[in-house]
């Protein structure tokens, strides 16, 4: 993986007296004894991070966090007090207003919370205007303009303007136009938080279907942790203009790194985020190649389970077993364990979605088996380490 | 105790006879707006009256396309008539030569005060006193330094009228630019507009209504203008109305003065529907 965008050390202060607020800021005081002391604001406090190419990284806070500033000093439309931003190692903060220019033109596009759509312009203008500033023809920039159009799903619309669309169409001008100009780098302020539910969804889902085919590295910033444990590859939580936790959606559930991420979780629907990996439990399983019934019958009573998985030399799987059956052929002497292994067990694979389990596991007494590409066993599904991890429980093996 | 009267009128007086060394300054002013005003007032002259009041109707009809208009045709056309009927035609075009020339400098003067007023903080402060001291001054006043560099004749009624009638246009512009959302100036810089690409692509078109009710009002502004300007020689229609008061002639003053109403109307809806042109 390469770093597309790197981010060190970035700050933002608002106010008049920004040197000595730098200054208290570099000795460790606080935020609210700064703006005491020189009525300065910690817009954005130190932020360090690097975005991989292709990745969705999503920038998450409440109104208030830094979360639009920060995403402005990326590029620049509000100046940084300090730090650096660098784009394929091009250190933005040390280019000249030109430069900028050229890289604001080229690298990156914007999409904005409220649209930001001319009403003076068509549609096809409106997506067309990167290209229109880069001075690109009027043949190039139509015809690109109508495919990233087309690519958002708006068709026949080129001629109309924004307030004779609705919302969430005017939100798809916003990303056609950011995409019409051929960004690499995607900024979205809260781009989809002025939809209403449905539409938002609908916009979520086309991202994540866009970004399948174009793999552009975008920076969302929302204050809906749903939808960035939805969209986000990972996610930066913010507070007071500092950086609380960064890392995948899964590992923000399963390991908050405060008390403040763990109140920001509370409510989520863990279903949709948690995956079969983080949900299994170690399974008991016996080798067939060097273990008979009597040896089954054992492990289990000693686990004081009523079936066992079975697996060949390398752990792959192989099939299930009855204590019932297990027992009768004991019975009846013999050692054939294959004869009795059922293969028709419930199979999962590790980046599931719990839930898409959740109706089926209710239904089924065998717990599920995970095997990975190779049919290699990793791991059970158990209802009740299910149910545990949507009420937020640490799974335990 | 006496206090001494501070000498502001000997200051100003010594300030305008010091311009008034500036002649050669002065006199190329006057020839190039005198080249204007006869621009305009030979296409009048040249113009049959039954042409005329065609173009107008036609222009009408044009700015008006998509809305309604045939009660203003038809007021146009019995409005222009009866100018040509009370034999002030020759009057109208003169007036409208002063009102257009008037204007024009207006636009290309003001716009562009207009739009730096709202760049910079700077240029708005220090304007913005300028414009009120333009406005509230009584119009009489800048008739006396304005004879003094222009002489007598239309141009000093065009500068007296572009003075009186100028600020409505650069405020409205100034407003205009101001008032263009935040959110979409930004995204202009966010796609690396240059700020000459924000104004013409982004500013102006979003300002443009606003501006045009500017220029609408200064058009209006330099209509009142007009008797005003016909005491240091601008001819027209408020030639006739100060005739008319010199005479005691209620009659002639009226028609006069309607006749400045008819053209005021049709200047007033034309500019109007340039403004209110919709997609």
């Amino acid at each position: 993986m390469t770093v597309k965008v790197e981010v060190r050390n970035l700050t933002k202060i608002f106010g008049k007296r920004i040197s000595k607020a730098t200054d208290l800021l570099a000795q460790g005081v606080s935020k609210e004894e700064i703006l005491e002391k020189t009525g300065a604001t910690i817009g954005v406090n130190k932020a360090s991070f690097s975005i991989n190419a292709g990745e969705i990284f999503v920038i998450m806070g409440l109104s208030g966090s830094g979360k639009s500033t920060l995403i402005r000093l990326i590029n620049r439309l509000i100046e940084p007090t300090e730090g650096e931003v660098l784009i394929d190692d091009l250190n933005l903060t040390a280019l000249d207003k030109k430069s900028l220019r050229n890289v604001r033109r080229k690298k990156l596009g914007m999409v904005f919370q409220n649209f930001a759509l001319f009403p003076h312009k068509t549609i096809l203008q409106n997506a067309a205007f990167g290209l229109e500033i880069q001075g690109d023809s009027q043949d190039t920039r139509s015809k690109k303009a109508h495919n990233a159009l087309e690519l958002v799903g708006l068709h026949g619309y080129d001629d109309q303007y924004p307030d004779q669309l609705s919302g969430g169409m005017q939100q798809r001008v916003g990303l056609a136009r950011a995409l019409a100009s051929d960004a690499e780098v995607l900024l979205m302020d809260e781009a989809f938080s002025a939809l209403d539910p449905l539409n938002r969804k609908a916009m979520q889902d086309q991202l994540l279907e866009l970004q399948n085919k174009m793999h552009k590295t975008i920076i969302f910033i929302s204050h809906d942790l749903n939808e960035s444990l939805r969209i986000g590859d990972r996610i930066l939580i913010m507070r007071n203009g500092s950086i609380v936790q960064i890392g995948e959606p899964e590992e923000i559930l399963t390991a908050p790194a405060n008390e403040y991420v763990e109140r920001f979780i509370e409510d989520v629907d863990r279903t949709k985020v948690l995956t079969v990996n983080s949900v299994m439990t170690e399974a008991t399983t016996i080798n067939i190649n060097k273990s008979g019934p009597r040896v089954a019958l054992r492990r289990m009573q000693e686990n004081s389970i009523s079936s066992i998985y079975v697996v060949d030399d390398d752990d792959r799987f192989v099939g299930f077993a009855d204590a019932d059956d297990v027992a009768t052929l004991i019975r009846q002497g013999s050692k054939d364990l294959k004869s009795i292994l059922k293969t028709e067990v419930p199979l999962t694979t590790p980046d599931t979605p719990v839930q898409d389990l959740i109706d089926k596991i209710s239904n089924t007494p065998i717990p599920f088996a995970v095997l990975d590409n190779e049919q290699h066993l990793l791991g059970i599904i158990l209802r009740g380490s299910v149910l545990s991890a949507i009420a937020g429980n640490e799974v335990t093996a | 105790m006496q206090i001494e009267k501070i000498p502001l009128a000997d200051w100003i007086n010594s300030l305008v006879d010091r311009l008034s060394h500036f002649a050669g300054f002065f006199n190329s002013i006057t020839n190039f707006f005198q080249t204007i005003i006869n621009a305009f007032q030979a296409v009048f002259d040249v113009l049959p009256e039954w042409l005329f009041i065609i173009l107008i109707l036609g222009l009408t009809y044009w700015a008006k396309r998509d809305s309604k208009k045939w009660g203003l045709l038809i007021f146009e056309l019995f409005g222009l008539l009866l100018i040509w009927n009370l034999d002030y035609w020759r009057d109208m075009t003169q007036t409208l030569t002063l009102v257009l020339t008037s204007g024009l400098i207006t636009v290309v003067l003001g716009v562009p005060l207009g739009i730096l007023m709202a760049k910079s903080r700077i240029t708005d402060q220090i304007v913005k006193p300028i414009l009120d001291l333009m406005q509230t001054m009584p119009a009489f006043v800048y008739l006396i330094p304005a004879v003094a560099f222009f002489g007598i004749g239309m141009v000093p009624g065009v500068l007296a009228s572009v003075i009186f009638a100028m600020p409505p246009t650069v405020r409205m512009t100034n407003l205009g630019i101001r008032q263009v959302p935040a959110d979409l100036i930004e995204a202009a810089d966010a796609y690396g507009a240059t700020s000459w690409q924000k104004l013409l692509k982004v500013q102006l078109p979003l300002a443009k209504s606003t501006l045009m009710a500017g220029i609408n009002q200064s058009l209006m502004l330099s209509l009142s203008m007009v008797v005003i300007a016909s005491m240091i020689g601008a001819l027209g229609l408020g030639t006739q109305v100060y005739f008319a008061v010199g005479r005691n002639d209620a009659g002639a003053g009226f028609t006069a003065g309607i006749a400045v109403v008819i053209l005021a109307i049709i200047l007033d809806r034309i500019t109007q529907a340039f403004n209110s042109k919709r997609h």
